[in-house]
């Protein structure tokens, strides 16, 4: 039961939702966002291929095993806070760079960034895991 | 110090892939323990202050290592004898494929068991002396495919874990009642120490903990139990290391307990594990038990010796403790080397040792002899210092018996151990390869050489560990020859007693054998009834609670949950309602009223599609109501959130037979009155919420800090990624455990061929 309308729709909607996702998750420092909410939408965008196509058109899309990612996202959350110890400071103190890029202005780049992208890939992880391994059951 | 640990913590995990690569480099990672030593000789001089590196400091957790005589003289055994068993092992357990797994237990056992006795930092000692539990309890199941094993070490991790609890306790209460987590000034302040309160209750729990550790009665019985681990680990944890921890700690706290009423006890205690330990050895046929129940005797001694506390007394104590290492763990070798040889660990099966292998024989007769307290071995000396302490000390008379008595049965033991083997005609044998019957020949020839050069001993490891224990004035010194007095009439007594007992063995044995029948009903068999109550009780426990029926669950956290909290709010006075939300908007208003009848739609559709969808509108109308009050990312986050739910819900929906009622009446009646009761709840605690005082120091003091110090103006942010980011990463390691659960529980269900 493919629908041609929602098939060819997310085809275009699936790489906005991505980049929504991304852009949600770099300016979660100051502006409503983050990685959660980024990984959510995701998650989504990755879902609604789902429901377009199939699990294993949806799993293709997303490259890496959920599990691959859950692993990656809790990797860069604890990596983060290993930064910290390495100037000698406690566990998850965020350490930060600043640097003038050209036409963007100052930019401030810290662990905390690092930290929520963990967050963003390990909700995309989980959400997959969950839906793929229902969906998969689902068929047989 | 510090690179040390950390190099021994790489060791742990590199030895499993060393292995796998070169299976035949096993014997060489003796050299991890030997460089260790050799590594402690070239760093420490002595008097040695204590070396700290900071860890939690401001939780009073330091990296905090002390090398005074007493630690020395354990780390000397635990690299020494550690040296000797890996490289013992590698011939032991040639041929089994898991060497690897075996031998990074062995090298975090030896990493941590150096760690418990350099440490001076009590919380390090704890975490030092669970890893050596820990460890205990994965070598003694090494053979996991034998039940006997697992009985074992599960045995080990209880008796000792529990000891390990007391000793957490009493040590928290003592640096608590110090003032202090080093273990060198807890014992500089003893004075302001006696005087407090928490003292006693301090050293009873630390008592405890020593003595399940060091095998004490009544907690004896885990280590003959222990011997179903591979000889290797019976001779270094359960002989020449592990089980002296106990002693140790309770030798390092003597200045802070001694002349103590429970100090006292401790003696006793010990006087009576004593006993117990060489008078069970007697019965025993199997060789390895028979050295388990006469370590227990000597560990008995040496706790003893260490309850009376005297600067004599704590010499004793280590002059024993160096004499037991040493022909205790070259006797267990042994006893490996000769199960090789002949297929049994069966003191009466063994004979012909003679004239099959002279070698070996001779590091039994030797190491034998020292236990049994022949000139001029070590163990003479060792024992004939001991008694010769006890005859001087006043009141002794009871301890001088006990010794006796001790003595005469450790002299028959050694008899059955080293001398009937040897005699009658081999039977089929292999006579066993020099590196098993090289390492104990080694421990032998210590013996001798220790007895022989007994003011060595005394200089460099006896004389400095009991120095760093008391500075009273030194009493007698270790020699072979005091002169003609009593101890020597004594322990020619005591040799004439034990060859008498040797030689009446069978009548010997009956008697022991009958007292074994009443310790039948000992403490081994209270282990088990409370191990047993404990199991059922947490089988009628799992019953109860783990129904599998997701009703009974959410009855059950629904119910908890709302009687703990009603209680508490109508425990503390009840609720003030608040009416000022009653000044609704319309639009609000309508927001309200929309989702209060999607809620009810949702009980009443008949289709389960449209009671998700109905749901649905709940918590878009929640997420506007997060817009509404000024929460952008809450709203989105809801959004999101909502569109996810419905996909999983229906995914799940999908398995669900067609809408049809199961339960009866009164069920649902139940049902409606667990759900109104939460849902009350929750509203209640809402509305009780409006009328608290609330404090705006936290909100405040993120507004400020936010952007000069998170470099973000993102408060909500801010806080999940860096200001409270431990939690967050809690947070979503629960999440990825849930996902991986749900994932096994669906995988799980496919493969037994979708069956419930």
């Amino acid at each position: 039961m493919t629908s041609l309308i929602l098939a060819t729709a997310s085809r275009f909607l699936f790489p906005l939702l991505l980049m929504f996702s991304v852009f949600l998750l770099l300016r979660g420092h100051n502006q409503p966002g983050g990685g959660f909410v980024g990984g959510l939408v995701a998650a989504a965008a990755f879902a609604l291929y789902w429901v377009a196509f199939d699990t294993k058109t949806a799993k293709r899309a997303l490259r890496l095993s959920p599990v691959t990612l859950i692993a990656t996202g809790l990797l860069f959350a604890i990596g983060s806070g290993w930064m910290g110890i390495l100037e000698g400071r406690p566990f998850l103190t965020g350490e930060w760079t600043m640097f003038e890029a050209p036409g963007l202005g100052e930019i401030h780049l810290g662990t905390p960034l690092l930290f929520d992208t963990g967050v963003y890939l390990l909700v995309i992880g989980v959400l997959m895991l969950v839906i793929t391994s229902l969906a998969e059951e689902t068929r047989e | 110090m510090v690179p040390l640990f950390l190099l021994l913590g790489v060791a742990t995990f590199a030895t499993p892939a060393l292995l796998r690569l070169r299976p035949q480099m096993a014997a060489f990672l003796a050299v991890i323990p030997a460089a260790a030593g050799a590594w402690l000789r070239w760093r420490v001089s002595q008097p040695a202050p204590v070396e700290a590196a900071g860890w939690a400091s401001s939780l009073g957790v330091r990296f905090s290592v002390q090398t005074d005589g007493l630690a020395m003289l354990f780390a000397w055994l635990i690299c020494g004898i550690g040296a000797l068993v890996f490289f013992y092992a590698a011939a032991y357990l040639e041929r089994d494929s898991r060497v690897g797994r075996f031998y990074s237990y062995l090298t975090l056992f030896f990493a941590s068991m150096l760690g418990l006795v350099l440490a001076d930092n009590i919380i390090l000692l704890f975490i030092f002396w669970e890893l050596t539990s820990l460890s205990s309890f994965l070598l003694i199941g090494y053979d996991h495919d034998r039940a006997a094993a697992r009985d074992a070490a599960l045995q080990t991790l209880l008796v000792t874990g529990l000891g390990g609890l007391a000793l957490l306790a009493g040590l928290l209460m003592l640096a608590t009642a110090g003032g202090s987590y080093e273990l060198s000034e807890l014992v500089a302040r003893r004075g302001d120490l006696r005087g407090h309160s928490l003292f006693h209750p301090a050293l009873l729990l630390i008592i405890l903990g020593a003595m399940t550790k060091s095998a004490q009665f009544p907690f004896h019985f885990w280590l003959p139990s222990a011997m179903e681990a591979p000889t290797p680990v019976s001779t270094y944890l359960h002989s020449a290391t592990m089980v002296k921890a106990g002693v140790y700690l309770l030798a390092r706290l003597s200045p802070v307990g001694s002349e103590t009423p429970l100090w006292t006890g401790v003696a006793i205690v010990g006087l009576i594990t004593m006993l117990t330990g060489f008078v069970m050895a007697l019965p025993q046929r199997d060789a390895k038990r028979m050295l388990a129940y006469s370590t227990v005797g000597a560990l008995g001694m040496l706790t003893m010796l260490i309850g009376i506390g005297t600067h004599a007394a704590i010499y004793s104590a280590m002059a024993i403790l160096l004499a037991h290492a040493f022909y205790k763990a070259s006797l267990f070798l042994l006893a490996g080397a000769f199960d090789h040889a002949t297929g049994t660990r069966d003191v009466y099966e063994w004979r012909g040792f003679w004239r099959a292998m002279p070698g070996p024989s001779v590091a039994a007769l030797l190491a034998a002899g020292s236990l049994a307290g022949l000139p001029p071995l070590f163990g003479y000396v060792a024992k004939e210092q001991v008694l010769g302490f006890l005859w001087e000390l006043p009141a002794g008379g009871a301890a001088l018996a006990a010794a006796t008595v001790a003595g005469i049965c450790s002299v028959a033991v050694a008899g059955m151990l080293a001398l009937r083997p040897l005699a009658g005609d081999p039977r089929e044998f292999h006579a066993p390869s020099l590196s098993l019957w090289g390492p104990p020949a080694l421990l032998s020839a210590l013996g001798v050489l220790g007895g022989l050069f007994p003011a060595w001993a005394d200089r460099w490891l006896v004389g400095p560990a009991a120095r760093a224990v008391t500075t009273e004035a030194a009493g007698s010194k270790l020699a072979l020859w005091h002169g003609f007095n009593v101890p020597v009439l004594i322990s020619l007594g005591i040799l004439l007693g034990g060859a008498a007992l040797y030689h009446r063995r069978a009548y010997a044995q009956e008697i022991a054998a009958s007292l074994q029948r009443v310790s039948r009903w000992g403490p081994e068999r209270a282990y088990g009834i409370v191990l047993g109550s404990v199991m059922a009780l947490a089988r009628v426990g799992t019953r109860f609670l783990q129904s599998g029926k997701l009703r009974n669950y959410m009855l059950i956290v629904l119910l908890t949950t709302s009687g703990l909290a009603y209680h508490a709010m109508f425990a503390r006075g009840g609720v003030s309602l608040h009416t000022d939300w009653l000044n609704l908007s319309p639009h609000e208003a309508l927001l309200a009223a929309v989702m209060i009848t999607a809620a009810v739609a949702a009980l009443l559709f008949q289709s389960r599609l449209a009671a998700v969808v109905a749901l649905g509108v709940v918590g878009l109308g929640v997420a506007l109501l997060f817009l509404l009050f000024g929460a952008p990312d809450l709203a989105m986050t809801q959004f999101v959130v909502e569109t996810l739910t419905v996909i999983l819900l229906v995914l799940v929906l999908y398995h669900l037979p067609r809408f049809a009622r199961f339960s009866s009446g009164r069920a649902r009646l139940r049902d409606l009155a667990v759900a109104m009761s939460a849902g009350s709840l929750l509203t209640l605690s809402l509305l009780a919420l409006q009328g608290f005082q609330r404090s705006d120091a936290l909100s405040a003091y993120f507004a400020q800090t936010s952007v000069p110090e998170a470099h973000g103006r993102n408060i909500v942010n801010v806080i999940l990624v860096d200001f409270r980011a431990l939690d967050t990463l809690g947070e979503i390691t629960v999440l990825a455990v849930a996902a991986i659960g749900v994932y096994g529980l669906l995988k799980l269900r496919l493969k037994s061929g979708g069956q419930e």
